[in-house]
């Protein structure tokens, strides 16, 4: 079992998302060890890309406000490598097909796997693209190194019996249609769509795009194995209340944990 | 292999194209080209496409010679192909009014459209105006100051436009506002794009619908000449008129084919190969990968990817990607107009900048067709203080 799925036999997860280099990088490091403090499993690490096709407003101006600090792809291998001295829970790259094709697609992966990164999320690249490409989208068992693919409400059994074969690591459910970012209401057929990838796939389900609060968080911790945050906390970074963070994901991890 | 046959089952053109997009936008584009192929082959929908092409757009359009234009250049015959004088005054009502058809027979009464320059914006609301869907168009803030009068034609034809203020604020971004909407509605929503960009099956449907331009230029200029022309010349943005002009002749080695790109939005000249948009595409970005502004004196042309088809195209060798800045381009804006009286749209201006110099290079009893994609009111206005 891969560290990632590891993280997933605790309990439900909880998954943290943030931006690297939002505000700055050191300002990232600082925050991923209060994140973990405050009880993340797993840490999400938003690569800056200028045209984040699968992000809402919040994300999209947190990747501007890291890309004015000059904050790179190599920077994310770097920061991987001084937490991995520090910390030992799985640690995500969320990012865009573009950075990993011009980093080049083998020397991401082998790279990934020198600084010890668990898994990658690469939002557009669905699974059919992903083998097109010769992309390692799957390293085999062993290399330690995850790749997730999403289902989303409009996935038809054929797309999720697709992303339950190729994914590894844990499984990513949007919540809804639409981009990340805070909203209101979640597709009813969540309890549905949980079932149908439950028939395909053994791996963790985690749940996320639009995760605004700690109620939300527990109703969706319920549905699945795990819950993704990311808005609500690139929000308070927005507001540069960077102290609040660790108090926000404390309560969240509270109410996943109460059910 | 002919070069007509692609794009592949999976929508790629050689190692270009596909379908980069999150997993909520693929089964909507799944959808689409299911619907799409369908379409392609029922006479009943191409009866219809063909006759609002000819009783609403005007279709087909002249392939003018131009007389004192060849006599001044002294090189080939040239003959105009007069998307000008299309509906709207530029060839982009060729597509939406095929997309608006197929959005129509899909059920789909939303609309969202992406614009530049405003001319696709305009003719996707003249689409939705003419069939009576609900039309929303985005459009960079930057482009909505440099483009007020397309803004208000819009308006007028009942089109919401929906100023978007992310990133640079033009068309990159209104693109990816435009598929953001999608994916929060992708059930009743069509996406109608406007060029041969974005995941499939947007390149090859846009290139469908527009080579309407190269099949009647083809036919044309066999009446005229008795023979297939030596050259074809088109300005290359996101590059559908060009691929519209240029497709119906792909398979034919003697004729020799010319892209313009504006020398400040080169990605065919200058990029590398990336991903943007929903497919591979050549691209103007940073080392690291990071999207590159780009700086036209023609919003049409501004745009930093093109599409997947040109790329293949051009590291195939077919075609010829040149370039033309921004003072040629303004040179060949006062030619065609001095000349013969036709004041070109400025992303067509670069054809007309770049065919000086071809000119230069052909024999009299040559010829070429020049896509004359657009007519130039739109531009007057931002043109008057550059000479």
């Amino acid at each position: 079992m891969s560290n990632l799925s590891k993280a997933f036999t605790k309990g439900k997860a909880l998954i943290t998302y943030i931006t690297l280099g939002d505000p700055s990088l050191s300002a990232t490091e600082k925050l991923v060890l209060d994140l973990v403090r405050a009880g993340a499993d797993i840490i999400e690490l938003g690569i800056p890309f200028s045209d984040p096709l699968a992000d809402g407003p919040v994300i999209q101006a947190s990747h501007q406000r890291a890309l004015k600090k000059n904050a790179s792809l190599a920077d994310g291998f770097k920061l991987v490598a001084r937490l991995r001295k520090k910390i030992s829970v799985p640690l995500c790259f969320m990012l865009s097909y573009n950075l990993v094709y011009q980093y080049g697609v083998d020397k991401f992966y082998k790279e990934a796997a020198r600084v010890g990164l668990d898994g990658v999320i690469i939002p557009d690249l669905p699974p059919e693209e992903c083998r097109m490409q010769n992309a390692k989208c799957r390293i085999k068992e062993g290399s330690g190194i995850d790749t997730i693919f999403l289902v989303a409400p409009t996935s038809t059994e054929e797309r999720i019996e697709l992303a339950a074969k190729a994914s590894s690591g844990f499984i990513y459910l949007v919540s809804s249609t639409g981009i990340t970012g805070k909203r209101k209401s979640f597709a009813e057929d969540l309890k549905s769509l949980v079932k149908k990838i439950r028939r395909r796939s053994k791996l963790p389900i985690a749940i996320g795009f639009g995760i605004s609060g700690p109620k939300q968080a527990a109703e969706m911790a319920r549905l699945a194995d795990g819950v993704i945050v990311g808005s609500a906390i690139v929000d308070l970074i927005a507001k540069k209340r960077l102290k609040a963070v660790p108090k926000f994901v404390a309560s969240l991890r509270q109410a996943i944990d109460a059910g | 292999m002919s070069f007509s046959e692609l794009p592949d089952k999976t929508g790629h053109f050689g190692q270009f194209g596909g379908r980069f997009v999150p997993e909520t936008l693929v089964p909507p584009l799944e959808e689409l080209t299911k619907a799409y192929l369908e379409v392609r082959q029922d006479q009943q929908f191409l009866n219809e496409l063909a006759y609002y092409l000819e009783n609403y757009v005007g279709r087909p359009t002249p392939l003018y010679h131009a007389e004192r234009l060849s006599e001044r250049l002294d090189g080939p015959k040239i003959y105009l192909k007069r998307e000008d004088l299309a509906h709207t005054g530029a060839h982009k009502i060729n597509n939406t009014i095929g997309q608006i058809l197929l959005a129509k027979r899909m059920g789909k009464q939303r609309v969202i459209a992406e614009t530049g320059a405003g001319q696709h914006g305009v003719a996707t609301a003249t689409a939705c105006a003419l069939f009576g869907l609900d039309c929303h168009v985005y459009m960079g803030e930057e482009d909505i100051k440099r483009q007020a009068l397309n803004v208000f034609r819009m308006k007028l034809l009942s089109a919401e436009v929906i100023p978007v203020s992310s990133g640079t604020r033009t068309l990159k971004d209104a693109i990816n506002e435009t598929m953001r909407d999608w994916m929060a509605h992708p059930e009743d929503t069509f996406y109608c794009l406007g060029s041969c960009v974005g995941p499939h099956p947007y390149p090859m449907m846009v290139r469908d619908f527009q080579s309407v331009i190269g099949r009647e230029a083809r036919e044309q200029h066999f009446r005229l000449e008795n023979r297939a022309p030596d050259c074809l010349l088109a300005c290359v943005g996101g590059g559908s008129n060009s691929i519209g002009l240029f497709y119906p002749f792909l398979d034919d080695p003697k004729v020799k084919i010319i892209g313009v790109e504006a020398a400040g939005a080169a990605p065919l000249n200058k990029g590398r190969i990336g991903v943007l948009h929903g497919s591979k595409s050549y691209l103007l970005q940073t080392k690291t990968g990071q999207i590159e502004n780009t700086h036209s004196i023609s919003a049409g042309l501004d745009y930093s990817g093109v599409g997947p088809e040109h790329s293949y195209l051009k590291e195939r060798g077919r075609i010829e990607y040149v370039m033309a800045n921004d003072k040629e381009t303004l040179k060949g804006f006062k030619l065609l107009s001095e000349t013969e009286g036709i004041i070109p749209a400025l992303e067509s201006a670069h054809a007309i900048a770049y065919l000086e110099k071809l000119a230069k290079k052909m024999l009299h009893d040559q010829t070429v067709i020049v896509c004359l994609s657009g007519r130039g009111d739109k531009d007057v206005e931002s043109v008057k203080g550059l000479y």
